[in-house]
């Protein structure tokens, strides 16, 4: 225990003493966090829109008042001619183009039935149906209230709830995306880079002959790590209720198991890199394209698994970054427990066994060559 | 009482597949010995270190290093002995005493006597104020005699010393060889390899492996007489002209 203590305390001196790795650890997971809270939202707002109004009535100005009013929306332009729509989307000033045909109130009232044009920049397709959507919805609201003192025949009425994320906030997508690559990254990397580094310098053959077995020389390596990455995931949880404003449903303890439980998957992937390889080099490489590529990819967290062909679909279920994010969206957005999540940690902590068994009998076989 | 023989082999074969890498070697290093392991590279030097750290199990035959056996008691010799290789083994990132106190620590010294053995060695080696500073900035030969003592701060009964004077300077040779005869004089039995055929001179007693097996043993006097050349260097030509392997 004491020999463990001492590498331990060894093992954190490493780490202070190399900027490099303290940056990873704690500048990475606020960077991160930041970024995706306040700079890569995918939240649409305050869109610019140009209004092309050939009516120019109350109504119409109505409208225009609503949309330049609502949070997604920002009237930066009024066009004179269809001409020059092509015109301000080749500049990019705009996102959408609002088209009001002549007599646009008259019609309404009297013929009750007019037109609007919307015209969306669908080089970015998302954000084109984005405000496409939230602008027929106010125009939508319009109309029903223009409606309401009259009867009409047929309408159905639409109630919409947004269960567990009632606000549409993109946090609680990307919070618990955040806690999974930043896991990855750190369990997987930082320990094979840290373990084969030893190996680069010649340290790992005195450690060897040293009178720690050979798996506690692992253990001991891991175990540091284990550490940072669970503060790690307190950090990003706090920047998640104090600056994010995401309240955390579940119940904490269960969502630290589950991450205790995920951080050692991932040491287990770093242990597996760390004795295939001799160099740092190598290590990050593997880390990078053969761990955290496919975690990006897979884990559901930018990309909807549903809309993939079917082979990659399949493919997802063998990345364990998918099975995390499953858990910890369920435990931190929808509130569930821990019988709602029994299927996938069972299916990551049998990953895990895997991994870890691997990389043991890889070891050992190392040894003896 | 302690045996006289701290190293004893008989026989001692290690095969990879088809590849015997050691083949059937036997030889006795006494206490406080210092054991040239000499060989080209390739010759099997290494192998037969790794059986005799406890790293490896041999194939066949017999070894036994401080009393213990190597196929079953490799943990115990690991206690007993020290290692340091040519790739050197401090940790750079560490200051002087950090790794001291390290490398004391997975020895399980005590905190009480590993804090009295470093300043003990800090003041041995007149490091006092690089005591405190990153070992990754101190030139080679400091880290290499820092190394050495390392690697026997705990008193093994023996210490395997893999190529340790490689790239370094004739005087800092020189005085590492005197910390070795230091460390042999307090009965430490040093087993050293070496490229430096000077460096054999040095040694009570050499062997010379030529492809697994030993070709020659005993004390560099005697051998130069056997073979009737003026120097080791002779010695080591005339044997490893004959190999058939190499590296």
């Amino acid at each position: 225990m004491k020999v463990f203590f001492a590498f331990v305390k060894k093992e954190f001196w490493h780490v202070i003493r190399d900027k490099r790795s303290l940056i990873i650890l704690i500048g990475l997971p606020i960077v991160m966090m930041l970024l995706f809270g306040f700079a890569l939202t995918s939240e649409v707002k305050n869109s610019n829109i140009a209004i092309l109004d050939f009516s120019k009535d109350p109504a119409t100005k109505t409208l225009v008042d609503r949309i330049d009013q609502s949070q997604y929306f920002t009237v930066n332009k009024y066009l004179n001619s269809e001409k020059e729509i092509e015109g301000v989307f080749r500049k990019g000033e705009v996102r959408l183009v609002l088209i009001f045909p002549q007599n646009f109130e008259n019609d309404l009232s009297k013929d009750k039935k007019t037109q609007v044009r919307l015209v969306a920049d669908a080089s970015d397709p998302n954000t084109a149906n984005i405000t496409i959507n939230y602008a027929s919805a106010i125009i939508r609201d319009y109309q029903n209230e223009v409606n309401e003192n009259k009867m009409l025949p047929y309408a159905i009425e639409m109630e919409t709830r947004m269960l567990y994320n009632p606000q549409l906030k993109s946090s609680y997508n990307f919070v618990p995306g955040v806690m999974t690559l930043i896991m990855m990254l750190l369990g997987a990397m930082m320990t094979s880079v840290s373990i084969v580094k030893e190996k680069e310098m010649g340290t790992m053959e005195i450690l060897l002959v040293s009178p720690m077995k050979p798996i506690m020389v692992l253990i001991s390596k891991a175990v540091p790590y284990m550490v940072l990455c669970f503060l790690d995931i307190i950090l990003i949880l706090l920047m998640a209720v104090y600056i994010l404003d995401m309240p955390i449903q579940g119940s904490l303890v269960l969502l630290l198991a589950e991450s205790l439980l995920f951080i050692i998957t991932t040491l287990s992937l770093g242990l597996l890199i760390s004795v295939n390889v001799n160099s740092q080099q190598v290590a990050m490489f593997i880390s990078l394209v053969a761990l955290l590529m496919p975690s990006l990819i897979f884990s559901g967290f930018m990309f909807p698994i549903e809309n993939m062909p079917l082979p990659l679909q399949v493919m997802s279920n063998l990345i364990p970054t998918k099975w995390y994010y499953s858990i910890m969206k369920a435990i931190m957005v929808k509130g569930l427990s821990f019988e709602f999540v029994l299927k996938q940690t069972l299916i990551l902590a049998g990953m895990t066994v895997f991994f870890l068994s691997i990389a043991i009998k890889k070891f050992k076989i190392n040894l003896e060559a | 009482m302690m045996p006289e023989i701290v190293i004893h082999t008989e026989n001692l074969t290690r095969r990879f597949g088809d590849f015997v890498a050691v083949n059937n070697i036997s030889f006795d290093v006494k206490v406080g010995e210092i054991f040239g392991f000499l060989g080209a590279n390739g010759a099997g030097k290494t192998t037969a270190m790794k059986i005799l750290c406890g790293l490896l199990s041999p194939s066949s035959g017999v070894a036994t290093v401080a009393g213990f056996d190597v196929y079953k008691e490799n943990e115990r010799i690991k206690e007993n002995i020290g290692y340091m290789s040519q790739k050197f083994s401090l940790y750079e990132n560490l200051t002087v005493r950090e790794n001291i106190t390290f490398f004391g620590g997975i020895y399980g010294i005590d905190r009480k006597s590993l804090k009295i053995k470093s300043e003990e060695l800090i003041q041995r080696l007149g490091l006092g104020p690089e005591a405190d500073k990153l070992v990754g900035s101190l030139p080679l030969g400091w880290k290499q005699k820092i190394s050495f003592s390392v690697a026997i701060l705990h008193n093994p009964k023996v210490v395997f010393l893999d190529e340790p004077t490689g790239g370094v300077d004739p005087i800092t040779r020189r005085q590492f060889w005197d910390m070795i005869y230091e460390a042999s004089a307090k009965g430490i039995t040093v087993f050293v390899t070496t490229h430096y055929m000077d460096e054999a001179e040095y040694c009570d007693r050499v062997s010379i492996m030529v492809d697994g097996a030993i070709a020659a043993i005993g004390k560099p006097s005697e051998l130069k007489q056997q073979f009737g050349v003026e120097n080791m260097d002779g010695v080591f030509l005339q044997l490893a002209r004959g190999a058939k392997r190499s590296e």
